[in-house]
């Protein structure tokens, strides 16, 4: 049983009761909702004849079926203008702030969160999404839920839910070049696999870890879900305050980042806590990791061999068989010269402004391959004005690139962002489940920023530390 | 307020095999057939690409096949229900007719939100589950007992252990997971909590 973690301090300080099931009822500092697992909670509670209990400690945005495109209203997809109508009026009725199209500052619900600073250390924030965990990165305890619990949520502002143990994952050394926050996250789940982390909340710790900015701490903990781990978490630290103090909450009101800070540093882990699993990952020995199958855990090392199934533990090989055959791919080759079709560059794991950053450093100068589809979708409308701010969009379009409007777009498939067809994308996404980026053939191969924007330009899977300098005329 | 919440001892019916380890939600139930507001009628979509061709053509599932529609019990492998949070999974499957799901593992938030609606998710090892597929396959019209108060599955004539999570249990057999009125009477100590935390401002 884990002792002086911030899970247990988190779990702790939110606990209201102990209910007869022997859950723990938790208070919920943020409710974060978004269109498609709301609308059916607020159903529910019209049903019941209740209220929203907490409207201030809810925030509600549109990302999921929002067209990237045009975004006039009504929508030209009759569903997604539905869903939107629903949420508007739900959130009227019920006075929940709303980041829409028309605020400037909507997006993605785990871009937004933290850029508002809603997200911050020592809260529990839940969301009926599966990537709540993103918010972990500042210390906070996040997961997703599913829309009874929403329902819940909503009348109640507390969850029933038992306690996890916890397992720290210390990421030693410095990570080399080409090396990012998302080949790390790959890399744990390849080892831990993709239910390694039932029963589990992940700790993130250690040099590579402490070393990241924030968007590569929240790429990190966004994909915890993908290893099974429904939560997972950073201990804050300077760079975390540092980022808090840009955040719109704490810019409007500067003196509540004092008021909180000695709180931010009481939840951290202790220097003695005890875990109930540690694992340790050399981060120096890391290289940029690409999926080969059709679940996160099936990657590997971009200079690494695919591995064949029958070297796999006996349960993987028939996913492994059907995973293979699925993407086309042949055991004891690479993944490099795997030829794609899409470049898709966004989602909450990977749509941030040093995502984009990273990404524009690598298309500079170059241009998009004939035969790739190209986009651009940054996170939130804040990342998309900061990008043009700083010029990113020319950079982008100018390679070739489509530069869309923010929201969830190919990750899922639920706008008008798909595949077609066996179509191969190289995406900065988290699944590349069959079927996730909308069509059922569709192959997805998963991959850091930069490795997308490499794949773009060569059209094939590319190791981005090996492509050719731009040479100027 | 509600109605009472019934208590769910046990789930029975005839059984229904679906095979394969990180069985995802996207998989369960595709996002597109997410773009509504209600849960109502997803009971066609379950496993709809996986059941479907791009011409609507039925394809070889399990739930295409006519000796297993009527079946009430599914039985998994491995971290079934794994990815998205979509509680549109468990109710597609619901509202095709499961009651009770019997796999080696079950990814949390999917368990959760079966827990929700009132679905049983029971766990055994591997070999159990899959000599209980195989004899699913063998005897489709016949029934499978979940007993969820003594952990046991029992289908022919035999009878195997099994694991429901405590608190899983508790809920089901008490007829408390559905937890909205239970925390909604605690809404007093909820207040004094959030009056106690530093960062509630409101």
């Amino acid at each position: 049983m884990s002792e002086g973690t911030l899970y247990d301090k988190v779990w702790e300080e939110h606990t209201v009761s102990e209910l007869p099931t022997g859950q723990t009822q938790l208070f919920c500092g943020l409710h974060l909702i978004h269109e498609v697992t709301s609308p059916q909670a607020f159903g529910m509670l019209q049903e019941r004849d209740l209220e929203v209990a907490y409207p201030n400690r809810t925030h509600a945005t549109v990302d999921h079926i929002v067209p990237t495109s045009d975004q006039s209203r009504p929508f030209r997809d009759d569903a997604a203008e539905e869903m939107m109508a629903e949420l508007e009026q739900n959130v009227r009725d019920a006075g929940i702030n709303f980041s829409d199209p028309t605020s400037g500052e909507q997006g993605i619900v785990h871009v937004i969160g933290p850029e508002k600073g809603l997200t911050q250390p020592g809260m529990t924030i839940v969301c009926g999404d599966s990537h709540t965990s993103t918010h972990g990165a500042f210390g906070a305890l996040a997961f997703g839920i599913g829309t009874s619990q929403i329902r819940d949520v909503l009348a109640t502002q507390t969850v029933a839910m038992e306690k996890k143990k916890v397992r720290k994952i210390e990421v030693t050394g410095e990570l080399g070049p080409g090396v990012e926050a998302k080949d790390v996250i790959l890399e744990i789940i390849r080892r831990l696999g993709t239910e390694g982390g039932v029963g589990y909340v992940y700790e993130y710790a250690g040099e590579a870890i402490e070393n990241l900015d924030m968007e590569g701490r929240m790429s990190i903990c966004n994909m915890s879900i993908e290893g099974g781990a429904r939560a997972g978490y950073v201990n804050p630290d300077e760079t975390t305050y540092d980022w808090l103090k840009e955040t719109e909450y704490f810019e409007e009101n500067p003196e509540r980042f004092d008021e909180l800070k000695p709180y931010w540093e009481s939840i951290r882990s202790d220097e003695d806590a005890e875990y109930d699993d540690v694992v340790t990952i050399d981060g120096s020995e890391l290289e940029p990791v690409v999926t080969w199958g059709t679940t996160p855990g099936q990657g590997v090392g971009i200079t690494q061999p695919i591995p064949a199934p029958e070297d796999l533990p006996e349960e993987k090989q028939d996913t492994a068989r059907m995973a293979q055959e699925h993407m086309g791919v042949t055991p004891g080759e690479t993944m490099q010269g795997y030829e794609i079709d899409v470049a898709f560059l966004g989602s909450c794991t990977n749509a941030r402004m040093p995502d984009l950053r990273r990404a524009a450093e690598v298309v500079k100068g170059r241009q998009v391959a004939d035969s790739v589809r190209a986009m651009v979708v940054p996170g939130s409308q804040r990342v998309k004005a900061a990008a043009e701010a700083e010029g990113l969009d020319e950079i982008f379009k100018d390679a070739g690139f489509e530069w869309r409007e923010a929201g969830c777009s190919m990750c899922l498939g639920m706008n008008e962002d798909q595949l077609e067809g066996d179509e191969a994308s190289a995406s900065s996404s988290n699944r590349n489940f069959i079927g996730r980026q909308g069509s059922k053939d569709g192959r997805t191969v998963l991959m850091n920023p930069r490795m997308v924007a490499a794949a773009a330009i060569t059209g094939e899977v590319t190791d981005v530390r090996e492509l050719k300098e731009v040479t100027t005329p | 307020m509600t109605d009472e919440i019934p208590e769910i001892d046990s789930a029975f019916g005839s059984g229904v095999p679906i095979r394969g380890n990180d069985i995802d939600t996207d998989q369960i139930i595709p996002a597109r057939f997410m773009k509504v507001v209600t849960f109502d009628g997803l009971g066609e979509f379950a496993f709809f690409d996986q059941r479907y061709d791009e011409n609507d053509e039925p394809k070889d599932h399990p739930l295409n096949e006519p000796q297993f529609q009527d079946a009430a019990i599914m039985v998994v492998n491995a971290n079934f229900g794994c990815g998205s949070s979509r509680e549109h999974a468990p109710q597609a499957l619901m509202r095709w007719g499961i009651d009770a799901i019997i796999g080696e593992s079950f990814a949390e938030i999917f368990a959760g939100n079966c827990l929700a609606l009132g679905i049983p998710t029971v766990t055994a090892d591997h070999d159990t589950i899959t000599e209980l597929q195989d004899w699913v396959d063998e005897h489709p019209d016949a029934d499978i007992d979940v007993d969820v108060e003594n952990e046991t599955v029992t289908y022919g004539e035999k009878t195997v252990d099994v694991t429901v999570d405590d608190a899983q249990r508790k809920a089901l057999t008490e007829g408390v997971w559905d937890t909205t009125a239970l925390m909604k009477s605690n809404a007093d100590a909820v207040a004094e909590k959030a009056a106690s935390l530093p960062y509630v401002d409101d």
